[in-house]
């Protein structure tokens, strides 16, 4: 989805690999289709994301972040999950704090048997992040 | 301790000493991933990636001759990890592993870019797109190659034991299996009895069998098998370890009876319930019997059915006034013990077979059709009950309001099951139109002249001999009118039934008067199945039946290494399915244990100790208590990581505020490195 200057917007993903990364899986054999602007990095568990992962990629320049894990009460390793919504929940406190919107970063739970959710999200996420146009990190480092 | 600090090291300057050389295979799979993107655009590219040393195309890399491709570049341009891009590495990471293995290299230096499930299979329409992000994934996926490190698999022993979850007919099946190969088996059941609902039908389909004659010297068998640990009344209640070695937790809850083996036990020698029943007469408590759909009463100390194994009372502390009455009764026995607690009680297992079961969607919700409002609407579990020689009508099937004998009654079919209104359940639920066709069989068998009316979407008759019992029921008489019924409503003189619908076939309304309706209500997960799955880390489908790890190539397999599913709890399926799956999940569950070790991945957290302060917050969030501080050399104090205990979330090095934990293959170096890959183009 390129936008009006040809400016296509650079998502990461980062999920985990027992419901988010198997429900992006389900995604694709089920032929669900979405915009391909996302990039995947995955982890076992969304309780391994350091906060600094997601500093890092948007001092890179991204200008998304979307990070999915397992429902409340499903991660495989029973509380991976909340840890990490409470990091994110901060992280985007800090990033509103900076001026910077915290709608660019994002946490959703997308289950294994989640296909259709996960191309709806990542649907939902480009058309946010293609609204709120490029990251004025990008620029800074201009 | 001095261990960890040198193999740490030694692996970051093995990492960054090393000048990476990678290697990229790009597959077509057939035209699944060649069909959409540019295959040979995406090599070139690849070629210009930081640290690719080599980069081809093949039709199927996964086939022998492809992954001979993979040992020979290794072989041949000296690399040092491998990159495959095609599916998704749940599919084949232990495939491409093995064969990186296979060329000289430590499997763990492999990476794959998954290009055709999040790839060319959801960027159909966009090949320019689904090109971009193919070259993106396989950029980020050599930068995460060009820093791994060998590691090695940890074998853990596996505990000769394994544990049955639930007591139904799969349950049984894959206890008897276990038990049979040698392996001491824990069968937990909640009820009082094995059985499960197999022990409520009249016949079973499509050989009329009697259920209870095919399933009872089952359960004797169960009840007498020497490797078989029956622990009926129980619940689990924690699971703890992994694949080898699960920790689990019961509770035995407190049934208030003594058994034989109890009361010997505690000194009462010849005491015990025997089963004999002068207690249940004198109880004064009066309580719907579910075991009946409540259609008989039941004492508050009551044996759970006629067969039950093991043969045992149980007092249901919820009515029991305590009134001591049933004490005096079993007298010189001493069974009765009214101050039972329950009791909590560990046992190791190296593997689990979960078979939880079903229970019947309260059809109730579905308001047109008057179940819970008009007495003579009943579901298909009370009609088993209710032509069940051992029932409360002891098998005369007669209706609730008046006890008259019904000669017309009207089977509704797809009851809640293949409903997309949000308040009955989406998906079919397999075995309810065979058993509509057995009880018309049967009322027709039990009542001369009497009417079966099936209201049907379609028959789906699909299994060994179905479809030839349903010609054999339409020759008996039954009508058949597809359609679905729209509205049910009661003559509140006669109490009959108006039952309104169309006929599809004939294009016309109906309105037909009947004496009774049976709703083949839909089934859906029983009731504690989200608790017990959550304990064991099984993930659910959006029914919330158990997801199997692949349906076609694993169906008795979970996410949860070690755990497996069988029966109607991971999709409804009837007695045959059930039996089949229940065999292949406890052939699987017995294969770990027959072989005495397994393989963990060894994605384990190592502590940096030049960067840990010993501040300890990674050791209150570890939820496995992996993680202790213990004094270092020098003074003060370091992290210590536990890798039996172990499992590799990360939940630490997430966390860790000096970065001190080192993640095996999720290394902060590694992730770090693939976020740059993505963002910056591949610069170093
Ligand atoms: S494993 Fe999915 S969030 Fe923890």
């Amino acid at each position: 989805m390129a936008g009006p200057d040809g400016w296509k917007p650079k998502i990461l993903g980062i999920v985990c690999n027992w419901c988010s990364y198997a429900g992006a899986d389900l995604a694709g054999s089920a032929r669900a289709q979405y915009p391909p602007d996302i990039r995947i990095v995955r982890l076992m568990c969304t309780g391994r994301l350091d906060p600094l992962f997601i500093m890092k990629a948007f001092m890179d320049g991204a200008d998304g972040v979307l990070v999915s894990g397992c429902h409340f009460g499903d991660c495989h390793y029973l509380e991976g999950n909340y840890k990490s919504a409470k990091r994110m929940f901060l992280l985007k406190s800090v990033l509103k704090d900076l001026g910077f919107d915290d709608k660019r970063l994002r946490m959703t739970f997308v289950s294994a048997s989640e296909g259709a959710k996960w191309a709806k999200v990542v649907g939902d996420v480009v058309k946010t992040i293609n609204d709120l146009g490029p990251s004025p990190i990008k620029a800074l480092s201009k | 301790m001095a261990d960890t600090k040198s193999k740490v090291k030694e692996t970051k300057a093995k990492v960054t000493d090393q000048k990476p050389r990678i290697g990229v295979f790009v597959c077509h799979c057939g035209t699944n991933i060649a069909g959409v993107v540019d295959v040979k655009a995406i090599i070139e590219y690849a070629k210009t990636v930081p640290n690719v040393v080599h980069a081809e195309d093949y039709q199927y890399v996964c086939s022998t001759p492809g992954q001979k491709k993979i040992t020979d570049a290794i072989k041949e341009k000296n690399l040092t990890g491998t990159v495959v891009a095609a599916c998704s590495p749940r599919l084949h990471e232990p495939t491409f592993r093995r064969a990186t293995k296979e060329g000289g290299l430590n499997p763990f230096r492999f990476e794959m870019a998954n290009i055709r499930e999040q790839g060319t299979w959801v960027h159909m329409h966009d090949p320019a797109g689904a090109t971009e992000k193919a070259k993106d994934a396989i950029r980020i996926a050599v930068a995460k190659a060009s820093l791994l490190e060998d590691l090695t698999p940890k074998s853990v022993a596996v505990e000769h034991a394994a544990m049955v979850v639930g007591a139904g007919i799969a349950g049984m099946q894959a206890a008897l299996d276990l038990a049979n190969a040698g392996i001491k088996t824990y069968l937990v059941e909640k009820l009082p009895s094995i059985g499960g609902r197999m022990s409520q039908l009249d016949k079973t389909f499509p050989t009329l069998d009697c259920s209870q004659c095919i399933l009872t010297p089952k359960m004797v068998d169960v009840g007498r098998a020497e490797n078989i640990e029956l622990l009926t009344y129980h619940e689990v209640d924690a699971v703890e370890g992994f694949i080898g070695n699960f920790d689990v937790t019961l509770r035995k809850k407190a049934n208030g009876v003594l058994s034989m083996a109890e009361a010997e036990a505690k000194g009462i020698s010849g005491g015990g319930c025997n089963g004999c029943g002068d207690c249940e007469p004198v109880c004064p408590v009066i309580k719907p019997n579910p075991f009946e759909m409540g259609m008989k009463p039941r004492k508050a100390i009551y044996i759970y059915h006629p067969q039950v194994v093991p043969l045992l009372y149980t007092i249901d502390f919820d009515s029991c006034i305590k009134c001591g009455l049933c004490v005096t009764a079993c007298g010189e026995k001493k069974a009765i013990d009214l101050e039972m607690k329950d009791e909590l009680r560990k046992v190791k297992v190296g593997t689990v077979v979960l078979a939880l079961g079903y229970d019947m969607f309260p059809v109730e919700n579905k308001r047109e059709w008057g179940y819970k409002q008009f007495d003579n609407v009943v579901n298909s579990l009370e009609l088993e009950r209710l032509i069940c020689a051992s029932g409360p009508t002891a098998g005369h099937l007669i209706r609730p309001s008046d006890g008259q004998t019904p000669k017309r009654v009207a089977f509704v079919l797809c009851a809640g099951s293949r409903d997309n209104t949000g308040i009955g359940k989406p998906y079919c639920s397999r075995f309810c139109c065979m058993y509509s066709l057995k009880h018309a069989h049967q009322i027709i068998e039990k009542i001369p002249g009497v009417i079966p009316y099936i209201f049907y979407m379609d028959i789906r008759s699909f299994g060994k001999m179905y479809e030839e019992f349903y010609y054999r029921i339409q020759d008996e008489g039954a009508k058949f009118i597809r359609g679905r019924v729209a509205n049910i409503l009661e003559d509140p003189v006669t109490k009959n039934l108006h039952v309104y619908a169309e006929d599809t076939m004939l294009n016309r309304p109906i309105d037909l008067e009947v004496d009774m309706v049976v709703l083949a209500a839909a089934v859906q997960p029983a009731a504690d199945t989200d608790r017990t799955r959550k304990l064991f880390g099984v993930s659910c489908s959006q029914d919330g039946w158990l997801l199997e790890a692949h349906p076609k190539l694993n169906p008795c397999g979970t996410t949860t290494a070690g755990v497996f599913v069988a029966g109607v709890c991971q999709g409804p399926k009837d007695i045959p399915d059930t039996v089949a799956q229940a065999e292949g999940a406890a052939s699987a569950a017995s294969i770990p244990i027959h072989i005495g070790k397994v393989e963990l991945e060894p994605y384990f957290a190592q502590c940096i100790e030049e960067k840990c302060a010993g501040c300890g917050m990674c050791v209150n969030l570890c939820p496995y208590s992996a993680l202790s501080l213990v004094d270092k050399e020098g003074g003060g104090k370091v992290m210590q990581v536990t890798e039996a205990k172990c499992k590799g979330c990360g939940t630490c090095g997430g966390f860790c505020p000096g970065g001190a934990i080192w993640m095996q293959h999720f290394a902060t170096p590694q992730v770090i490195a693939q976020i740059d890959a993505f963002l910056l183009g591949g610069a170093k």
